[in-house]
């Protein structure tokens, strides 16, 4: 029998297939036409963004709550390039994304040809992969390993630049290559001594606390760590990116930790005497001063990557292997605890240092959230941007679902926040996605409304529109006495026209009294709703640890005595 | 020497493709670590190559660098050699202008340190040296009273001793 012969772009698109690809988010260019054309043969949706970075946080957003990867498909030069800080951004969150990149042909590489940019070479820092298809026959090889590589072990996106002669040639390919991935390997279970040593520890502890990041969420670790929490009685703190995995509402969750963390979180953190990170790097917005953090306690550290060991902070024990798997097995080797009296304070702190805001006034955004909190029941996919409302969202937002949170968190990419709900929505269907974003990240990406109007999909925008943009206005205001510099966003638009130039949906917020009704009616109407919230304009987060200081340094109000400013980075 | 700064030798098997070294030297460049050598050569399995870098900076960080090496899907192992007994060898050649009447002393120099002449012309000679890195500077030393042209040096390539893997 014949082998089938196809073109380089069939292939591709074929390939993306087997993978069970649903939908590809995707802008068109001249390098990437062939495989524009393979796509009109084929069962996969294109989701055509209006700027090529909005695709990628699409992709992203698809990829955090499905858990497999997101596809982008671009041209090449800058349609490439305008995937970069997309890319970087599922880089920092250890997201899965295969992005595919149309080039110029082989004989014009490395002759500044039009469109040409050096695309695999400027994804070096930021990829977990990347490849540059010479040999039409690494097709089949190239989808299968790219695929592989972006969603086992620690995450990742992997980047294929693909000739344009490549997609145009004629071959035959052969699925059946296996991959060759002699350097990589994927840790699965723990060191069966190590985690004796743990489960001692933990039986040793008064006043443990587990720590629940993103790679928990990404392993599915939630069943798991329910199971040791309840048999243990330990209290749970979430990092940003792992909120829902043990869900927010329950008795022992004390919500965020970190700079912006709750109060009574950061006090459990202060005191515990057993900390055990599950799937968290340390990231400096979790322990502030990294040389004091937890420093009279025990430390313990489950991650699938290797290169976290020792990192940010020196622990006692760190345990290889992917934490549902890990926590499992910790699971067999634990017997029940009693930390009644652990538990007392916790509670007590959870009542003395409960989140609070201002309610005279204007609009608080504090308020809209907990409204929004109160409708949507921690049933709705909830993405945020980046900035103040993101660290209100993450506080008042309580999740529930292991998948249904999606914040830019390492790279804190503004515009992420709309994008991402379009490809969180068409991951859910049948689910409401709430983007909640503020009035400057809106506008980085906003055009993205014509792709969710074409793709019909329930995203209700919610713009915490205070007119400035806020974090940085915090800081100036607290660290570089109130000099205000650059972050009036005076000139913004009218967003309820806005959003009816786009055909969807424009509402506005303007008193608490209205609130309630006009969530309502946003999450009623179907289709996509804009809410103009117009809140307070120079209201500011707290709790804060600032950036770089131990715990005890945190503020539970404004403070009223000049800061220094901040040891830390941004 | 800054105290802060040690030099480590690092040894990598990894995919002899192209663009490998790039993502290599980005490990080290991130964390602010100086290559000081580098020595890139096919393996015995075609499919792989070997490289030798000698690197300085601050020892702290070196353990991170490795793990990020080892991270690069493209490196089969990334391994530091400092401190472990091992296999040393660099090569140097020495361009000397010399008049005729002071070569006999050089000649000296080279027999003693066994190396040898690999070019001789009327006013110039160029020397060849094999050994460890401490040896090539030692000589070095003894010819910096001469008028030296050119110097270049292979940089260091090590091997574990008995049977152990590099």
């Amino acid at each position: 029998m014949q082998a089938k012969t196809c073109t380089g772009a069939e292939a591709i698109i074929d390939g993306l297939q087997q993978q069970g690809v649903e939908h590809i988010f995707g802008y068109p260019g001249g390098a990437n036409i062939p495989i524009f054309d393979a796509l009109l043969d084929s069962s996969i949706n294109l989701v055509l963004c209006r700027h090529e970075q909005g695709g990628s946080h699409m992709a992203d957003g698809y990829a955090r709550v499905k858990g497999k990867a997101g596809v982008v498909l671009v041209t090449s030069g800058p349609g490439a390039t305008n995937t970069i800080t997309g890319v970087m951004t599922a880089m920092m969150d250890s997201i899965p994304m295969v992005v595919i990149c149309g080039q110029t042909i082989r004989a014009n590489l490395g002759l500044d040809a039009f469109q040409e940019a050096d695309v695999s070479g400027i994804s070096f820092p930021v990829v977990k992969h990347s490849y540059l298809i010479k040999d039409v026959n690494d097709i089949p090889r190239v989808i299968k390993e790219a695929f592989h590589l972006a969603e086992s072990g620690r995450p990742g996106p992997v980047l294929i630049d693909v000739p344009k002669d490549i997609s145009t040639m004629e071959f035959t390919p052969n699925w059946q290559v296996e991959l060759d991935l002699p350097g990589f390997t994927v840790p699965t279970y723990a060191d069966d001594a190590a985690v004796a040593r743990v489960a001692d520890m933990l039986h040793e502890a008064k006043r443990p606390l587990l720590m629940v990041g993103h790679g928990a969420v990404i392993s599915d670790a939630g069943r798991a760590i329910m199971q040791l929490v309840e048999k243990m009685q330990i209290p749970v703190c979430s990092t940003l990116l792992g909120k829902g995995c043990f869900p927010e509402t329950h008795e022992l969750s004390v919500g965020m930790l970190g700079m912006h963390g709750t109060g009574y979180a950061n006090f459990t953190v202060m005191e515990c005497d057993l900390i055990m990170s599950i799937g968290s790097r340390w990231d400096d917005r979790i322990v502030g001063k990294a040389e004091v953090f937890c420093e009279h306690a025990k430390r313990i550290h489950i991650d699938i990557d290797p290169a976290e060991e020792g990192k940010m902070i020196k622990v006692h024990e760190f345990l290889l292997g992917d934490a549902k798997t890990v926590i499992e097995q910790i699971n067999t080797v634990v017997e029940p605890g009693d930390t009644k009296k652990w538990l007392a304070q916790v509670a007590k702190w959870k009542k003395q240092y409960k989140l609070k805001y201002k309610k005279q006034g204007g609009l608080r955004a504090e308020y809209v959230l907990d409204r929004l909190d109160a409708l949507m029941q921690g049933e709705c996919v909830v993405t945020t941007d980046v900035g103040q409302h993101q660290m209100w969202a993450a506080q008042f937002c309580k999740a529930t679902h292991h998948n249904y949170w999606l914040s830019s968190g390492g790279a804190g990419t503004m515009g992420y926040g709309f994008p991402a709900a379009i490809g969180g929505a068409l991951a859910a269907p049948g689910v409401t996605t709430v983007a909640v974003v503020g009035d400057g990240g809106f506008q980085m990406t906003l055009c993205e409304l014509s792709t969710a109007m074409l793709q019909k999909l329930p995203v209700k925008v919610i713009i915490l529109n205070n007119s400035f943009l806020g974090m940085v206005r915090q800081w100036q205001d607290l660290f570089f006495e109130k000099r205000y510099s650059g972050v009036d966003m005076e000139g913004n638009p009218d967003f309820v026209k806005l959003a009816e130039a786009y055909g969807a949906t424009g509402l506005r917020i303007k008193r608490a009294a209205d609130v309630d009704k006009i969530l309502k009616k946003a999450f009623d109407t179907p289709g996509t709703v804009v809410v103009d919230a117009v809140v307070e304009k120079e209201d500011n987060v707290y709790p804060m640890v600032p950036s770089g200081l131990p715990y005890t340094a945190m503020l539970l109000e404004p403070p009223k005595h000049k800061l220094e400013k901040p040891p830390g980075s941004t | 020497m800054d105290p802060t700064q040690s030099t480590h030798v690092i040894s990598l098997l990894v995919n002899n493709k192209p663009g490998v070294l790039i993502r290599i030297s980005l490990v080290f460049a991130r964390r602010g670590y100086n290559i000081d050598s580098l020595v890139v050569s096919p393996g015995n399995d075609e499919r792989f190559s070997r490289m030798t870098i000698t690197a300085k900076g601050d020892p702290k960080i070196l353990d991170q660098i490795i793990k990020q090496l080892n991270k690069v899907v493209d490196v089969i192992h990334a391994v530091d050699h400092t401190g472990e007994v091992v296999v040393e060898r660099e090569l140097a050649l020495i361009k000397l202008h010399v008049p005729a009447d002071k070569r006999a002393e050089i000649f000296q120099i080279v027999e003693h340190f066994r190396g040898e002449t690999a070019d001789l012309s009327k006013n110039s000679m160029t020397l060849q040296i094999t050994g460890k890195s401490e040896k090539i500077d030692a000589m070095m030393s003894l010819l910096d009273q001469y008028q030296i042209h050119e110097m270049v040096r292979t940089g260091k390539i090590i091997m574990a001793r008995g049977d152990l893997d590099t």
